[in-house]
C-alpha cells in the first residue's frame, strides 16, 4: 500500500462517527433550550391554595376566585336549581356520571360537589379554555326553550348544566373540572386542598 | 461631474472585484427576464415585500417603547398611542400592516390558483411560499398577544389550547408553549421574543429562498406559457423583458396606489370597523372573564369557522390544521395539463369559484355567533373547501382544456 492511497472505508468510518458524535452533541446542546420553555420555579410556586369566605354568598349567586391564575367559580345553588338538576334527562349529557371527567373523588356524583348546595368549578371550558358565561335562568333568546340553566361558552358554543356537566352535540369533550377543595368551616372554603389535606 | 462619475465607477469596480455585485444585480434585476404579459395580479408579490418592510421598520420603532410585561404592556401601548411623538402613526401603520399583509398574501396566493403558478416546475417555489404563509400566521398570532387586551389574552388561550387536543402529549405541549398553567406574563414575554426576533428572521429567510427559487425556475404568467421554451438567438426568451427597468417601474406604480389605500386606512379608519383592531382589545386582559363575543382577526376566521363547525375537539383541531396544510399538496393534486385558467374548462372554473365563495363565507361565519343555522352553514362550506382539494385530482384531469399557445398572448 503506497503512502498516497486513500483508504475510503476508513475515511467513511471517520466521517460517519464524527457526524454521529457531532449530532449527539448538537441534540444534547438543544436540551437546555427546549427545557427552558418549561414553567419556571416561580411559575410553579404560585400554585398555593387560597381561602375564600363564602358567608355572604346568597342562593343563586356565583363568585369568581383566582387560583393558579385560573378563574374558580363558587355557585350557591338554590333548591329549585337542585330540583332541576335531579329532573334532568341524562340522555342529553355526554358524561352524566363523570367517568371521563376530572374531579376529586368526592365530586363523582350527579351534583359534582361535596355539599349539594355549593358547586365549585374551574371556570375554563374543557374545549379550548375560554371562560363560559353563567346563565342560570332557563330559556332565553340565544339559548332557546330547551335551556335549563347552566354555563354557556361564548367562544365555540359549548353548554354545561348547573353541575358543570357537558351536553351532547357541543365541542367540549368533558365536564368542567372540579378543583381540589375543602370546607374549613361552613363559611370558609380552601381551594387547592382536598378534604383530608393532600392537594 | 466626470470626476465624480469616474470615482463612483471606480468604487463599484473595486467592490465588484471583491463581491459579485454586478452578477447579483444582473441575475435578479437587470437580466432577469420576466414574461412581458404580467397583469394586475402580479403586483401582490412585490407588495408583500413592501408590507414586510413596513412591518419591520414600524416594529423596530414600536419595540423602543413597548414593555413586554403583563403589568405594563397594555399601558405601554396606550403610552405609544398618546404620549410618544408620532407613536400613534407608527402603531397604526403596524396594526394596519398586519391586515394588509394578509390581504396581499391572500391575493398573491389566489393569483397562483388562477394561473397554476404552483405547477411543475414551480412546486418548491409554492412550498416555500406556503412555509412563509405559515410563518406569517405564527407571527400575526404572536404579535396579537402583545397589546395584552382581552382579545389578545383569550385568543392566545384558545389557540394554545388547540395543541392540548393532541392525544397524550397535548397538555404537556400546551404547558410548554405557555410556560405557565395559564397565559401569563411568562407567555407574553416569550411571545414578544418570538415575535420580534425568531419568526421575522425565519420570514426574511423564507422570502429570500422563495425569490431565489423563483429566479431559478422563472416567473409564470397569465397564459401559463413557459417563456424559456422560445428563446431568441441571443439566448433571451422572446417573451421576456428585463425585470429592471420594466417591472421595477410598473411595480412602483402599484406600490404608490397601494400606499394611497394603506394611508387612507391608517389615517381615517385604523380600526376598520373592528376588523383590523377589535373593540374588546381596548379592554385590558382579564384572566377571569372571557368577552361575550370572541373572534380572531379576520384573516384567521375561515379556519376558526371550520374548527367551530366540528362537534369534536380533536377532529375540529385536526381539520383546522388540515385546512391550511392541504395547500402544500396543491402542486400534486392538480392533474390538469394546462396551467392558466384561461385554457381550463368549466369544471375547474366552477370549482375555483365555489372555493372562493366557501373561503369568504367561512371567513364571515367565523366572525358570527355560533347559532345552529350558522354552524350548519359552516359545515356545508367546510365540505366545499375540502372538496376543492380532495376532488382536484379527479376533476382537474377530466376537465376539458383549450389549446395553449406557443407564445404569450398580450
Amino acid at each position: 500500500m503506497s503512502d498516497n492511497a486513500v483508504d475510503v472505508g476508513r475515511r467513511r468510518f471517520l466521517t460517519g462517527t464524527t457526524a454521529v458524535i457531532g449530532g449527539l452533541g448538537a441534540a444534547t446542546a438543544s436540551v437546555p433550550f427546549i427545557a427552558s420553555f418549561q414553567p419556571s420555579a416561580k411559575a410553579k410556586a404560585i400554585g398555593a391554595p387560597v381561602a375564600v369566605d363564602i358567608g355572604k354568598l346568597e342562593p343563586g349567586q356565583r363568585i369568581t376566585q383566582k387560583w393558579r391564575g385560573q378563574p374558580v367559580w363558587i355557585v350557591r345553588r338554590t333548591p329549585a336549581m337542585l330540583e332541576a338538576l335531579k329532573a334532568e334527562d341524562e340522555g342529553n349529557l355526554r358524561d352524566p356520571s363523570s367517568q371521563e371527567s376530572d374531579q376529586p373523588t368526592f365530586a363523582v356524583n350527579p351534583w359534582r360537589s361535596s355539599r349539594e348546595e355549593y358547586l365549585i368549578l374551574v371556570g375554563l371550558c374543557t374545549h379550548l379554555g375560554c371562560s363560559p358565561s353563567f346563565v342560570p335562568e332557563p330559556g332565553g333568546e340565544t339559548l332557546g326553550e330547551s335551556w335549563i340553566g347552566g354555563f354557556f361558552c361564548p367562544c365555540h358554543g359549548s353548554k354545561f348544566d348547573l353541575a358543570g356537566r357537558v351536553f351532547k352535540g357541543v365541542p367540549a369533550p368533558k365536564n368542567l373540572i372540579v378543583p381540589p377543595y375543602r370546607f374549613e368551616t361552613d363559611t370558609r372554603v380552601i381551594i387547592g386542598e382536598n378534604e383530608g389535606g393532600a392537594s | 461631474m466626470n470626476v465624480v462619475v469616474k470615482q463612483l465607477t471606480g468604487l463599484r469596480d473595486w467592490v465588484d472585484d471583491r463581491f459579485p455585485l454586478l452578477q447579483l444585480w444582473n441575475d435578479h434585476m437587470g437580466r432577469y427576464y420576466a414574461p412581458k404579459n404580467f397583469n394586475f395580479w402580479y403586483y401582490f408579490g412585490a407588495l408583500s415585500i413592501v408590507v414586510l418592510a413596513i412591518q419591520i421598520v414600524t416594529g423596530i420603532w414600536l419595540t423602543m417603547n413597548y414593555k413586554p410585561d403583563a403589568e405594563l404592556a397594555f399601558a405601554s401601548v396606550e403610552y405609544i398611542m398618546r404620549d410618544v411623538e408620532w407613536g400613534w402613526l407608527i402603531r397604526y401603520m403596524h396594526s394596519t400592516g398586519a391586515s394588509a399583509f394578509f390581504i396581499v398574501v391572500y391575493l398573491h396566493m389566489f393569483r397562483a390558483l388562477l394561473y397554476g403558478s404552483y405547477q411543475k416546475p414551480r412546486e418548491l417555489l409554492w412550498v416555500l411560499g406556503m412555509f412563509t404563509y405559515l410563518a406569517l400566521m405564527a407571527e400575526a398570532f404572536l404579535g396579537y398577544l402583545l397589546p395584552w387586551g382581552q382579545m389578545s389574552f383569550w385568543g392566545a388561550q384558545v389557540i394554545i389550547s388547540l395543541f392540548g387536543a393532541i392525544p397524550f402529549i397535548g397538555d404537556t405541549l400546551s404547558l410548554w408553549i405557555r410556560g405557565d398553567f395559564v397565559v401569563s406574563d411568562i407567555t407574553l414575554n416569550r411571545f414578544f421574543s418570538l415575535h420580534v426576533i425568531a419568526v421575522p428572521l425565519a420570514i426574511v429567510g423564507l422570502v429570500f429562498l422563495h425569490i431565489i427559487a423563483l429566479h431559478e425556475v422563472g416567473s409564470n404568467n397569465p397564459d401559463g406559457v413557459e417563456i424559456k421554451k422560445k428563446k431568441g438567438e441571443d439566448g433571451i426568451p422572446l417573451d421576456g423583458i428585463p425585470f429592471h427597468p420594466y417591472y421595477t417601474v410598473k411595480d412602483s406604480v402599484g406600490v404608490i396606489v397601494f400606499l394611497i389605500f394603506f394611508a387612507g386606512v391608517v389615517f381615517f379608519a385604523p380600526e376598520f370597523g373592528g376588523w383590523f383592531l377589535e373593540a374588546n382589545n381596548f379592554v385590558p386582559a382579564n384572566s377571569l372573564v372571557t368577552p361575550e363575543h370572541i373572534v380572531p382577526v379576520w384573516y384567521f376566521t375561515p379556519f376558526y369557522a371550520i374548527l367551530r363547525a366540528v362537534p369534536d375537539k380533536l377532529i375540529g383541531v385536526l381539520l383546522m390544521g388540515a385546512a391550511t396544510n392541504i395547500l402544500f399538496l396543491l402542486p400534486w393534486l392538480d392533474r390538469s395539463p394546462v396551467k392558466s385558467i384561461r385554457y381550463r374548462g368549466p369544471i375547474f372554473k366552477t370549482a375555483l369559484t365555489l372555493f372562493v365563495i366557501s373561503f369568504v363565507s367561512l371567513g364571515y361565519l367565523g366572525t358570527q355567533n355560533p347559532t345552529v343555522l350558522m354552524t350548519w352553514m359552516a359545515r356545508g362550506f367546510s365540505v366545499i373547501y375540502f372538496g376543492f382539494f380532495i376532488l382536484m385530482p379527479f376533476y382537474s384531469k377530466m376537465d376539458s382544456t383549450k389549446p395553449v399557445p406557443d407564445r404569450v398572448t398580450d
